[in-house]
């Protein structure tokens, strides 16, 4: 039962074609992995996905919460409204508030999920300050599971690179998703913290009920984590299939692997 | 240049004076600093949107006969409206455009607007109401001040710390926050970019009535370009103060609202320069300190 579909979604920017009929699916319960060298349209999907950009041509579907039969066409809609429906993320060059401390940014994500409105803060009804407050603690217990709560006052973007990594994982998990797209989760972590990656990735996809879509270079860890892989270059999808699969294609190990330089 | 030394009364008298001035400049700076902090656009439309709240209050006041509180009530709820409408209009389409295409636009708005006071209220000098509640005067000890110098910094000292509860510690000034330094990243975190901005304007529109309705019974000639200049100096104040930062814009204010008294008080001789120095305090400011007394080092945003 997928949980995220793409149907032919094309990016292009001016004469340049990013993303050409990306046919992409996410299972319910599935760790899938795109790769592809720089500049193959990895990071433009997730953009499209995230309605950060709005595809040229095709369409973005995802299942609704309440009732995972039903597909939504989520082409083009606002990027606020994709995560309300269960789609949150994390990006390459880690993007948290700097001026926020590592509670607040993790507080700002539950934000939508917050019943009261505005005027229901100015005025502090006692119903807004227990929403408040239960937000409070979801959002520690979210750091405690990340590792993070002992630095919960500090400022963001003093945290060493692979805790800011961790709590861009924490926000993203504060909007209550069903899918999580991470963008270059290893990227800049050290090996000790690549190797525990793969069991974290896990282990929140089972405790948070995700489908989890990621981009990463780092192959032994797009090896042991994925079900399966798509493989793109140059914005075509150029093969799709599990590990070992991958691993043996032809095409990917010219275009991607790239050991055939022996001749 | 002739040097006047005033009396200690007359100095106190001054310093009342700058304190007032300094803290309706404020009511009108923070609009600025905060349509800058999120959109990075210098608002030129809001020392209109000033001028049109003080026509408001001449409306409710001198031709509908209402009573002051209720005429003031009516305009700030119409001033906020009309800063949303703006909002709404003439920048939320350029929200994909390159900046200087907003502040293209938001000169546009200002033009429109005192055009649009030409028209719909003449070009005719209007008597602002007077209010005898704000207007009478009080002595305190040897200094005699209107009552309205008196409220005027409370007034604007309850609203400003109101208004950084709000940014600091509450979900909606959170992602007022959040959007002013990433929008990208706020709107895939699910808050509502749209309704941010248009809170934003709300409170900056509101804020620049409650000091339209002051100003009008301190200086009480209306006309439609009444708002050009008090506009530019509240955007001198909100640089000298680091643009995009609140509390600088507050600081900013009442540096200028002092410093423009007190220099007229000291060289009487250059009363007749009295709005230059908020401009020569701008080049000054630009010089020594381009990101203003709060201003953080410009970070690019990626």
């Amino acid at each position: 039962m997928s949980v995220l579909k793409t149907e032919n979604a094309t990016m292009r920017f001016g004469g340049v074609v990013a993303v050409e009929n990306l046919n992409l699916q996410l299972e319910k319960g599935e760790i899938v992995a795109i790769i592809g060298p720089n500049g193959a349209g990895k990071t433009t999907a997730f953009n499209m996905i995230t309605g950060v950009y709005t595809p040229t041509e095709g369409k973005i579907f995802v299942a609704a919460k309440e009732d995972e039969e039903t597909l939504i066409d989520i082409t083009g809609r606002r990027p606020d409204r994709i995560t309300s429906l269960g789609i949150a993320r994390t990006f390459q060059n880690i993007r948290l508030f700097g001026q926020m401390t590592v509670l607040e940014n993790v507080l700002l994500a539950s934000h939508l999920r917050l019943k009261s409105k505005f005027f229901g803060a100015v005025i502090g009804w006692p119903h807004y300050h227990k929403e408040e407050k239960q937000m409070r603690i979801h959002a520690m217990e979210l750091l405690e599971r990340v590792g993070l709560a002992e630095f919960w006052d500090e400022q963001a973007t003093s945290l060493p690179y692979g805790k800011q990594r961790r709590l861009e994982i924490a926000r993203a998990l504060a909007t209550e998703p069903s899918i999580l797209l991470l963008d270059e989760p290893a990227a800049g972590m050290n090996p000790k913290e690549t190797l525990e990656l793969t069991e974290f990735v896990r282990n929140i996809r089972d405790e948070f009920q995700l489908s989890i879509l990621l981009i990463e270079h780092h192959m032994q860890i797009v090896m042991d984590i994925s079900d399966r892989i798509y493989v793109l270059d140059f914005g075509k999808t150029i093969a799709s299939g599990t590990p070992a699969e991958i691993q043996a294609n032809e095409r990917v190990i010219d275009a991607y692997l790239g050991v055939a330089d022996d001749d | 240049m002739m040097i006047l030394i005033p009396t200690w009364d007359t100095f106190l008298q001054a310093v009342a004076n700058g304190l007032t001035l300094g803290s309706l400049y404020a009511l009108v700076a923070i609009g600025y600093t905060m349509v800058y902090g999120i959109l990075r656009l210098i608002n030129f439309a809001h020392g209109d949107i000033f001028m049109m709240s003080m026509y408001f209050a001449f409306y409710m006041i001198s031709i509908f006969y209402l009573p002051w509180y209720v005429a003031f009530l009516i305009v700030i709820v119409a001033t906020g409206l009309l800063g949303i409408l703006i909002e709404r209009a003439a920048y939320k389409p350029l929200r994909e455009a390159p900046r200087i295409s907003l502040l293209i636009s938001s000169i546009g708005v200002s033009f429109l607007l005192e055009n649009f006071a030409v028209v719909a209220f003449s070009g005719i000098q209007r008597q602002y109401p007077s209010i005898p509640f704000f207007q009478n005067v009080i002595s305190l000890g040897s200094v005699r001040v209107q009552r309205l110098s008196i409220f005027v910094p409370i007034i604007m000292a309850v609203l400003v710390v109101g208004l950084l509860f709000l940014v600091n510690y509450t979900k909606t000034g959170m992602a007022m926050r959040a959007a002013s330094r990433d929008f990208e990243t706020a709107k895939v975190m699910g808050i509502n970019i749209n309704r941010v901005i248009s809170m934003t304007f709300l409170i900056g529109s509101v804020l620049a009535a409650v000091g339209a309705m002051m100003w009008g019974m301190k200086y009480p000639q209306i006309q439609p370009y009444v708002g050009v200049m008090p506009g530019l100096k509240c955007f001198i104040a909100a640089v000298i103060g680091g643009i995009g930062n609140i509390k600088g814009a507050v600081i900013g204010a009442l540096i200028l609202g002092m410093l423009e008294i007190l220099i007229t008080l000291f060289f009487p001789g250059l009363s007749g320069y009295k709005d230059a120095i908020a401009f020569i305090a701008l080049i000054v400011i630009l010089l020594v300190r381009p990101t203003g007394l709060l201003g953080e080092k410009q970070a690019e945003k990626v």
